[in-house]
């Protein structure tokens, strides 16, 4: 401890130097707390869905659809608490891609029912149930285009042609962020009303009364509709998100690909800087050792200069990262709701850090405490 | 000019450090040409889909083919229009498909699964769409559920080998051939004949209609008929910008993580670069001192320095241009969520993108080389001698 000043003032003889290292780590660790938390919120999103929510779909995929009416027929189940339905609504509101935000017609008694994670103030709700052609929309879209409640918006329809117009009467938050704050939900009734009563259900949502027979129920409902005109495939929650995570493709192993290369390049340049200023100070490590400073000193104070180095970049990198996603309320285009930088990440981080230390300033400091003092100063400088 | 074997002779002398720098540039221009390559293999999977001399109708107001439908009636109204070519055998050239997702387990993970677009052809398809070859087995039979199966679907799901039986639909599909389409996305769909598909999914109604145009100039023209029959309400596109246009946001999202990602790590390597460059600056002091009593002017020994850097660049872009090269034509999947089906497409290290990552790599070795060169040229002789 006391040869700490020793330290500081090596770290401070190229104050630049120093300031670039430190930065080039943190500009790694940064980049690798981005790239781990694409991936952490993926799974972490894939791994939502309340235990006692079941989700029934056609068998056939995910685009076709559902005659509505099944509704009554899975109420009847044992073990089912309540039904809820919606459809996709494709839908187009502004001319950029990134415009885009999900739109669901949903029932909207029941959905909001099952749904608590939807947060909205009580007179809103009650607005919003009252109306048939009222939306409610997300905190995070609403703030995007500037919406207030009690405005009406046109999207123009994609897959259900026209324009449809809803009159904005509630903004909610969601409670869990893997809802999204970008949805816009308006009155299934409406919807169907529109489509001169098709009575078409994009999925239906199953709240049972127990978890545990969440595998028993869903086999039932499969049953019930084996040989109807459209056959179901009915899971839970969770296992319906997870399909859509899997659609993806391997972004793990992307993420995974160029942050090692990230980490790799970083710390071929610290382990660089390292060993240049070891280098340049050969001569005075000799004079060091020669005025008593035993070789594990010299080694710890080689190794606690890289320390140092490391965990500062990894302070500034990983707090750039956790500070910098929420200010910018990062969303991945909407792809990644709820983007966080989980703590798990942050220690992983550190422990990189120390890694780099060990390994950037692993051969400098064995070469200082292995120094022969004699050819050392007979180089000439 | 101070000859570069000076400057080559000088990196040989700080070996590890020359290589550590030239190797943070090459790792930064592979992750740099390898991410665009990925956007570029998606990019030009669409873009190829497409022919300029097609046109596409959807219904109006759809995005997507998936969100489109379009009735018989509306295909006759359609192939009758005087703007359809016809073909060799005298008839329009004219395909009006079924566009549809089907769920096809992935073999490595069961519970995952991809869609996969099943597209119901009319025998003209084959002959309107656009470098369609089959390069197994037979098209299918008329009247019998057999499918071909696109190239770049093979290896990625099971039971797609010629004669085997693909379950979809509740239903089993002979697989009768196996197609390839110059490498569009095309190659990722399974293709079936129209009356085997409608009434197992949607029933009599098609999702696009594409025909040959018979002037391709005149597209502005047909667009303008067509769009203005009240017998079809439809939107025309040219089928090139179409599916070019299907990019969307999964273009936007790579392009962001390739210049967001490649770009921080460029700024590392360009630290890097200073350091090394700072570092060979001082300690060479006297030998630039020599070189400024002997003559050479400061901008001289700023060029050469410069020079020095630029090729430690230059050896690391090139070495990070040859490690990316090997990505070149590996197969990647994903969804493409403007069509909302899987798309698999390979990486395409292009010649362009080379000479991109090259100069990036080249520029990044001028950004760090130029203070540390400009603080060398401003030695003063004296204090440097002493």
């Amino acid at each position: 401890m006391k040869y700490l000043h020793l330290v500081t003032a090596n770290l401070r003889r190229h104050k630049l130097r120093t300031a670039l290292t430190i930065l080039s780590v943190a500009l790694a660790l940064f980049l690798f707390a981005s790239l781990r938390s694409v991936v952490t919120t993926l799974h972490t999103n894939s791994q939502f869905g309340g235990a006692r929510r079941l989700v029934a779909t056609n068998a056939t995929g995910i685009v076709f659809i559902l005659p509505v009416s099944y509704a009554n027929k899975i109420k009847g189940l044992r073990g089912v608490r309540s039904v809820s339905w919606a459809n996709w609504f494709g839908g187009k509101y502004g001319e950029n891609a990134r415009d885009f935000f999900p739109k669901f017609a949903i029932d909207p008694e029941s959905y909001l029912g099952m749904y608590p994670e939807i947060k909205l103030p009580e007179n809103q709700k009650e607005a919003f149930l009252r109306e048939r052609t009222a939306a409610l929309v997300g905190k995070g879209i609403a703030d995007k285009f500037g919406w207030k409640v009690d405005q009406n918006i046109t999207i123009q329809g994609t897959i259900f042609p026209g324009d449809w117009t809803f009159t904005i009467r509630g903004i909610y938050e969601p409670s869990d962020p893997a809802i999204g704050d970008n949805v816009l939900f308006f009155h299934h009734d409406y919807f169907d009303e529109r489509l001169g009563h098709a009575g078409i259900a994009g999925w239906f949502i199953v709240e049972i009364d127990n978890a545990d027979s969440a595998a028993a129920v869903a086999k039932e409902i499969d049953d019930q509709f084996r040989n109807s005109s459209a056959a179901t495939k009915t899971g839970t929650e969770k296992e319906f998100q997870a399909g859509f995570a899997t659609m993806l493709g391997n972004v793990s192993l992307l993420m995974g690909t160029i942050g090692t290369a990230v980490v790799f390049a970083i710390l071929l340049i610290t382990a660089n800087a390292m060993m240049m200023s070891a280098s340049e100070r050969t001569g005075e490590v000799a004079v060091m050792k020669t005025i008593g400073f035993s070789n594990r000193t010299l080694f710890t104070l080689v190794l606690v200069e890289a320390g140092v180095i490391a965990l500062v970049g990894a302070v500034i990198g990983l707090g750039i990262a956790k500070g910098f996603y929420p200010l910018i309320k990062f969303q991945g285009f909407g792809f990644l709701p709820g983007f966080t930088v989980t703590p798990m990440t942050m220690l992983l981080g550190l422990l990189l850090a120390l890694g780099l230390m060990l390994a950037s300033g692993l051969v400098p400091a064995l070469r200082a405490a292995r120094l022969p003092i004699v050819q050392a100063l007979r180089r000439v400088e | 000019m101070i000859p570069l074997v000076y400057n080559a002779r000088s990196m040989m002398q700080r070996p590890v450090s020359t290589t550590f720098t030239a190797v943070g540039i090459a790792l930064v221009v592979s992750v740099f040409i390898g991410m665009l390559a990925l956007g570029q293999g998606l990019q030009a999977a669409l873009a190829r889909t497409g022919s300029e001399r097609n046109a596409l109708v959807l219904r109006k107001g759809a995005d997507s083919e998936l969100a489109s439908g379009i009735s018989r009636e509306s295909a006759r109204v359609l192939a009758a229009s005087p703007h359809v070519a016809t073909g060799t055998d005298g008839r329009p050239l004219v395909s009006a498909e079924v566009y549809v997702l089907v769920p096809l387990p992935r073999p490595n993970n069961p519970t995952a699964v991809a869609n996969v677009v099943v597209r119901g052809v009319s025998e003209a398809a084959w002959s309107v769409r656009s470098n369609i070859q089959v390069v197994a087995g037979n098209r299918p039979t008329s009247g019998r559920m057999e499918i071909c199966v696109g190239r770049k679907l093979l290896g990625r799901f099971d039971h797609l080998d010629i004669g085997a039986a693909l379950h979809f639909a509740g239903r089993d599909w002979t697989v009768a051939c196996h197609f390839s389409a110059a490498g569009s996305a095309f190659e990722s769909e399974i293709w079936a004949e129209n009356e085997q598909v409608m009434p197992v999914f949607r029933g009599e109604v098609f999702q696009s209609i594409t025909f040959r145009l018979k002037d391709a100039g005149a597209f502005d023209d047909a667009k303008r008929a067509l769009e203005a029959d009240p017998q079809l309400s439809v939107d025309v596109h040219r089928e090139s910008e179409f599916y070019a246009k299907q990019v969307g946001i999964l273009g936007i999202m790579l392009k962001v993580l390739a210049f967001g990602v490649t770009g921080i790590m460029a700024v590392g390597a360009i630290f890097g670069a200073v350091n090394t460059m700072y570092a060979a600056v001082a300690a060479r002091t006297p030998e630039i001192a020599v070189l400024l009593t002997v003559g050479f002017r400061p901008s001289q020994v700023l060029l050469s320095f410069l020079a020095e850097c630029l090729l430690i660049a230059t050896i690391g872009a090139v070495l990070g241009a040859l490690l990316a090269l090997p990505i070149n034509g590996i197969v990647t999947s994903t969804t493409n969520w403007t069509s909302f089906s899987e798309i698999a497409f390979s990486f395409r290290v292009t010649p362009l993108l080379l000479v991109l990552g090259i100069a990036f790599g080249v520029l990044m070795g001028v950004v760090g080389g130029f203070f540390p060169a400009w603080r060398a040229s401003r030695l003063r002789v004296v204090q440097a001698l002493r």
